[in-house]
């Protein structure tokens, strides 16, 4: 295959990937954008998702949507429970503590799953036969077409809530400025709670599409692919919704054009590369504002 | 006073040394139980100079496995092929992980708190991806043959070194200094701090004392490999718990805390599993209860401790 199919091939699986990242990142944007904290363990609760739609097709015999929709589901809740457990105790403490705990929820959530679920990798039900679609010389498969359909459904979904319902307005709220929306009558902790359910849900549907893609979940999944997908949405500008978006797309084709040049072993370095770069020159993200720091 | 506190200290660590050795030779304590020990040495370096960083300097770095890395592979390369003395391999481990640190200190310069904490993170990740792709050092199948050269008295003298080093750094003038950029980087740098210096500085420094319990460890294990429990990601954060539960800024906090969570998982060797779920669950209720650690800020001295009951005592009478 000459080069430039490769790369055009490599291109499409790149923005598959990418629209995972996205569907995670945004997670990580929203809950960063409302109270300021990396939330480690969003990475494992994609994975929990993943593995609360392998139950729901295999146990519950749920076709592939309403087994995701129940991922979902399940999955909001886990996020708001972290947040009222581990997180809303910490509310006031320093920013470096709630690290920790949020540190410590991940990987409280990986060795549970491990324990639950087993630390083997399960194959997940193929709800969906594989079938690959010629495109000139390079080919797209209907898992892809999938990631591509479901992600930007939710996206979409994501965007009308956030601008145009009044949990969305006072999200945004909540953001600029938490005691002035205090002070204008918005429940600053049923605000949060949404939060998390949003980003959560989002994560879980990444989860499953994941697991459909690549055939095989395990209970640490959730690592890298979390990590990257934060570093999406610091490539994005995080705390910016539409950043998220951006930034993760870029990081799967990024990965998977790095797989293409080199060695598939250097693709993780990618990632954090991209990181440390983006961070040294424009720390607050390609889509991000400068801020200005008050003393 | 202070002469008679420090032979004190001094005949104490002596006699620690001398016990362990003692009942190792009488086969009280097996090979097994030496080696534990040794490894709690390692782990009280690492912790120790990660609390450097972390607790006195108030910077937030979650790549303390890289630096670590860097002195394993590094000082193993320098023994198995270029036949160099152990102790001068543990000295270029650090020295080389101590400029890595410099290399991770400059980008400090410009981020702060979380931002810092994930590019040290990435950080670490791309040490590991280096050496993963590196086929001098064994790459993916990893670096076996590494010769047994860590002993007890080596490492358990690595450790006092390291120990008194920090101590003495973080209660002298430059200590002071770092305190101030973790109190407040603006007031610090308005009252004529050169924070970056001091950041850069504390970095090289724990990095340094990383390397050197790398090259112990690497001639403890006798093969490293480059998987994220061992020089990633989940060693970095081992370290981290460490230093949290033990305390930010306090050393004997996480001298203790270094020992306590070595010797525990060996006891509970058939818990195995349990023991990854009781350790996050015991992070997250030190966190919501005690958010600095168990010592945060305090170190545990027996002339402490007699204040503390005198304290205790006097307010009683008074009552």
């Amino acid at each position: 295959m000459p080069w430039h199919i490769a790369a055009l091939q490599q291109l499409i699986n790149g923005l598959a990937l990418g629209s995972v990242y996205a569907l995670i990142a945004l997670g990580y944007t929203m809950v960063y954008g409302i109270i300021k904290l990396i939330n480690f363990a969003h990475g494992d609760i994609y994975m929990l998702g993943a593995y609360f739609g392998f139950y729901a097709i295999t146990m519950l015999k749920l076709s592939l949507v309403p087994a995701m929709l129940v991922s979902m589901a399940a999955a909001a809740l886990v996020g708001v429970l972290l947040e009222r457990i581990a997180y809303r105790p910490l509310r006031s403490s320093s920013r470096i503590a709630v690290l920790i705990t949020a540190i410590g929820a991940s990987l409280l959530f990986q060795s549970t799953a491990q324990l639950v679920f087993g630390a083997s990798f399960k194959p997940f039900p193929q709800a969906l036969p594989f079938r690959r679609i010629q495109l000139g010389p390079v080919f797209i498969t209907n898992r892809q077409l999938l990631i591509f359909g479901v992600a930007v459904l939710l996206m979409v979904l994501l965007h009308l809530i956030v601008n145009y319902t009044k949990v969305g307005k006072a999200m945004r709220a909540v953001a600029i400025d938490k005691e002035a929306a205090l002070l204008m009558g918005v429940n600053i902790d049923r605000i949060i709670s949404a939060t998390f359910a949003l980003g959560s849900a989002l994560a879980a549907a990444a989860g499953i599409l994941v697991g459909m893609y690549y055939n095989r979940i395990d209970p640490y999944m959730g690592m890298m692919p979390g990590l990257k997908a934060f570093v999406a949405a610091v490539l994005g500008g995080i705390g910016i919704v539409p950043g998220a978006v951006v930034g993760g797309l870029l990081m799967g084709v990024a990965e998977n054009l790095v797989v293409t040049i080199g060695s598939s072993t250097l693709r993780d370095a990618v990632a954090f590369a991209v990181l440390i770069v983006v961070l040294l020159f424009r720390p607050n993200g390609l889509l991000g504002k400068k801020g200005i720091e008050k003393v | 006073m202070k002469r008679l506190n420090s032979l004190i200290s001094c005949t104490a660590l002596l006699l620690v040394y001398l016990v362990v050795k003692l009942l190792e030779s009488r086969g009280i304590l097996l090979p097994y139980h030496v080696q534990i020990l040794s490894l709690c040495c390692i782990n009280i370096i690492l912790v120790v100079s990660l609390n450097l960083i972390n607790g006195f300097t108030g910077q937030f770095s979650i790549g303390h496995a890289g630096f670590f890395a860097i002195g394993a592979y590094a000082s193993a390369y320098l023994t198995v092929h270029l036949q160099l003395p152990f102790v001068l391999a543990i000295i270029c481990g650090g020295i080389l992980a101590g400029l890595a640190g410099l290399a991770v200190g400059l980008p400090a310069l410009r981020l702060r708190g979380d931002y810092l904490a994930i590019a040290t993170l990435g950080f670490g990740e791309i040490i590991r991806v280096i050496i993963l792709n590196t086929d001098a050092v064994g790459g993916a199948r990893g670096f076996s043959g590494i010769p047994k050269y860590t002993t007890f008295g080596l490492a358990y003298l690595t450790a006092i070194i390291t120990v008194v080093v920090i101590r003495n750094f973080v209660t002298s003038d430059f200590g002071r200094a770092c305190l101030a950029v973790r109190e407040d980087e603006i007031a610090a740098e308005s009252l004529g701090v050169n924070s970056t210096y001091f950041k850069v500085l504390a970095f090289a420094i724990g990095a340094f004392f990383a390397g050197a319990a790398g090259a112990l460890f690497s001639h403890y294990l006798q093969y490293m490999a480059p998987t994220p429990s061992q020089i990633g990601f989940v060693k970095s954060i081992d370290i981290l718990i460490m230093v949290v539960l033990g305390g930010l800024g306090s050393i004997t906090g996480s001298i203790f805390a270094a020992v306590f969570l070595t010797i525990i998982p060996e006891l509970l060797r058939g818990f195995a599993e349990y023991r990854m779920i009781i350790y996050p669950i015991l992070l997250i209720v030190v966190m919501i209860y005690r958010p600095a650690g168990l010592l945060s800020g305090q170190e545990f001295s027996l002339s402490n401790l007699a204040k503390h009951f005198k304290g205790a005592k006097a307010h009683g009478n008074h009552s």
